[in-house]
């Protein structure tokens, strides 16, 4: 018990550093599906953003250039994405699915042309990453009991990639729900054809969300490549796109929600480091594999509307066609 | 889209077009490298096909994605998407693995491997079950639940290797290698042409597997309710089609079928239950049905082709460094892209091209 509370700030700690990406994930496939157009390719996304972060920050040795890389090679997946699901009317599903292996396969193919390091990118020097930024009184509130070590301990240290995540997300609520570009947006994903009747071109209202959801994951992508590690490793992603998928289902398509289940899954994930050995009375200890497989089995357990129901944008997934 | 093309344009051009186009773009892929993309071509080309060590690898392939392959391809007739075979082979691995290991000590091979086909199915498509049953009955998103599946399969295999099945004392998560009762023969046993090649009889299974799915589909009244609900879901209902029974017996089929792969995998090759044997094989079912535009025989030569791209991509390798194995990834990535996701790119211009060259009718009066 005392261990616990002891590693208590250090598990706050991590899990903040693990919902990060999935929060930028999370946040990016927010618009993309608001908007109609199903994304299983966040994950591709933020590898080759990760990728592309990682080999501009070794190269020209500067994280905001990685960053600006990095983003550059997500929208341009989006745009992909957006090319066969809007214009060509293709289906969603089997696009993100191509994306996802060819982000997969060019990263490491890339990567090994490029750096002979077996897909790896090289470490990166302190210039080209996001170091971590102590927040101001940070070291002097230390010693206040509680407060200090909320604000010391759990809030402070991070990078600043990190306070953005956290900035986004009354952003996106602040576009979503009051602008005219969000409230579009929102209709575009539930009725397109009475957007079209009021004269807004669904095409174009579409693609905007698209890119939106390329520049969100770029930001996802970079964080894991050049801020929490100093380089990028194949397949570094490691399934966090199909958990950000599930956080987003799981928070019913809504900013605030989705914030709180990727600080949840965050916290699945940092468990099973901070304390390798759980046991719980009359069960044992529990294999960090149930850890693993908990945000998958919540999501599906949520699906199934055993509580609450989950409902997608009613025009998800469907291909707009304007002659009907 | 009107549909005003010959047969053959629908059927034979159009697939032909998207599959160069992917092509095209690898090959672009392969000179923005810095190598010569035709040099690549007849590495591969003669690594997959050129000795018989090889095309006994490639067929070891190709057995892995007709299984796969067949399974999205069920699945597709019936308009259901089943991105889960991953999973549902995974899971199958674990019921080929204990038939194995308990009857392979006392029975010969040719008893056993009936018993691993009914084991193969009944895992895979108990991992399908809940998915289906989810999106019939609660009106689950079947990609999202069979993409959550895969991962927990995933957790679930790790637990049992790492906790239940592994040998004692040994480090690697795997079982025991099983007794030669629980192993199936290799190719290389009646023809030695095929060297060190991890070929085996699953292929032949995978064979009749085609023709089984060649009769359900196209033979029977099953077969004939799935395509119906796959073309619209309100004319089966209308029909009297119940779309409960159909989801759930199509994804029962699909999993099935999917799992038959760990034959050739776990009964086949690795000759024991290894971590993560199925390896992406689950995913190269999506392109082989979609290149095979799900029809069986379409899926045996999709699959004679991707298996010809690993046999001849893990050649390449050896021969070029610069490309990496993981060029077939990319490779079947712009497949899944160009065949599925754009496959009505070149219509409109194909649909001017030949109705320019008929006359044109005069409007009635």
């Amino acid at each position: 018990m005392e261990d616990f509370l002891i590693k208590l700030p250090l598990l706050l700690d991590s899990m903040i550093r693990l919902s990060v990406p999935l929060l930028f994930a999370a946040l990016a496939g927010l618009f993309s599906e608001r908007s109609g157009i199903f994304d299983i390719s966040l994950e591709g996304k933020m590898l080759g953003a990760a990728f592309a972060a990682a080999a501009a920050a070794a190269v020209m040795d500067s994280a905001l250039a990685g960053l600006l890389a990095g983003i550059l090679v997500s929208v341009a997946l989006a745009l992909v994405h957006g090319f066969a699901s809007i214009s060509q009317r293709g289906n969603q599903i089997v696009s993100g699915v191509a994306i996802n292996f060819v982000a997969l396969g060019l990263t490491v193919l890339l990567g090994q042309a490029w750096f002979s390091q077996g897909g790896r990118t090289p470490q990166l020097s302190p210039d080209g990453r996001f170091g971590e930024l102590t927040l101001p009184f940070a070291t002097q509130l230390a010693d206040v009991p509680f407060l200090g070590v909320l604000y010391e301990g759990i809030i402070s240290g991070h990078n600043i990639l990190v306070y953005v995540a956290f900035l986004m997300v009354p952003l996106s609520w602040w576009v979503l729900f009051r602008t005219r570009f969000g409230l579009r947006l929102r209709a575009v994903g539930e009725n397109p054809a009475a957007v079209d009747t009021a004269g807004v071109s669904v095409v174009w209202l579409r693609y905007r969300a698209v890119i939106v959801c390329g520049v969100l994951c770029g930001f996802a992508g970079a964080y894991l490549s050049i801020a929490q590690a100093s380089g990028f490793t194949k397949d570094m992603t490691a399934g966090r796109g199909f958990i950000a998928l599930a956080a987003l289902i799981f928070a019913k398509w809504k900013p605030v929600p989705v914030m709180m289940a990727c600080l949840l899954f965050g916290l699945l994930q940092a468990i099973p480091i901070q304390y390798p050995q759980i046991s719980l009375p009359g069960i044992g200890i529990v294999p960090g594999q149930v850890m693993q497989a908990l945000p998958y089995v919540l999501t599906v357990v949520l699906l199934a509307g055993f509580i609450g129901k989950a409902t997608p944008p009613k025009a998800g997934g469907v291909p707009y066609v304007k002659e009907r | 889209m009107k549909n005003d093309l010959p047969r053959w344009v629908d059927m034979g051009l159009i697939p032909l077009l998207n599959v160069t186009a992917a092509f095209l773009v690898s090959g672009l892929v392969v000179l923005f490298i810095g190598e010569n993309p035709i040099q690549a071509v007849q590495e591969m080309v003669f690594g997959a096909l050129g000795y018989g060590e090889g095309f006994g690898f490639t067929l070891y392939y190709t057995t892995n994605f007709i299984f796969t392959g067949l399974a999205v391809a069920v699945a597709f007739h019936a308009g259901l998407f089943n991105i889960g075979g991953e999973g549902q082979a995974y899971i199958a691995g674990l019921g080929v693995a204990l038939v194995c290991l308990s009857l392979g000590e006392t029975f010969p091979w040719w008893l056993t491997f009936p018993v691993a086909i009914i084991g193969a199915g009944l895992f895979g498509a108990a991992w399908a079950l809940i998915p289906a049953w989810l999106q019939a009955t609660r009106g689950s998103h079947i990609v999202i639940t069979t993409i959550m599946f895969n991962f927990i399969a995933a957790s679930l295999m790790v637990y049992l290797l790492v906790n239940v099945l592994k040998v004692p004392g040994s480090m690697e998560p795997a079982t025991a290698r099983f007794a030669d009762g629980g192993t199936l023969p290799f190719l290389r046993d009646i023809i030695p042409a095929f060297g060190y090649s991890p070929a085996n009889i699953s292929i032949f299974w995978a064979l009749g597997c085609c023709v089984f799915v060649y009769i359900l589909i196209w033979r029977t009244r099953l077969g004939y309710e799935m395509r119906t609900f796959g073309f619209s879901q309100s004319a089966a209902v209308y029909a009297g089609i119940s779309p409960t029974k159909i989801i759930v017996v199509t994804m029962l089929i699909s999993g099935a079928l999917a799992g038959m792969m760990a034959l050739n995998e776990v009964m086949g090759q690795a000759q024991k239950l290894q971590d993560n044997f199925v390896a992406g094989y689950g995913f190269v079912g999506i392109a082989v049905a979609l290149m095979g535009r799900s029809h069986p025989v379409g899926i045996v030569l999709a699959a004679l082709l991707f298996g010809i791209l690993y046999q001849g991509g893990a050649e390449l390798a050896f021969a070029m460094p610069a490309i990496s194995r993981d060029m077939i990834v990319v490779i079947q990535g712009l497949v899944i892209l160009f065949a599925g996701a754009l496959e009505h790119m070149f219509r409109p211009s194909l649909i001017k091209l030949f109705t320019r060259s008929e006359p044109v009718l005069a409007p009635a009066e």
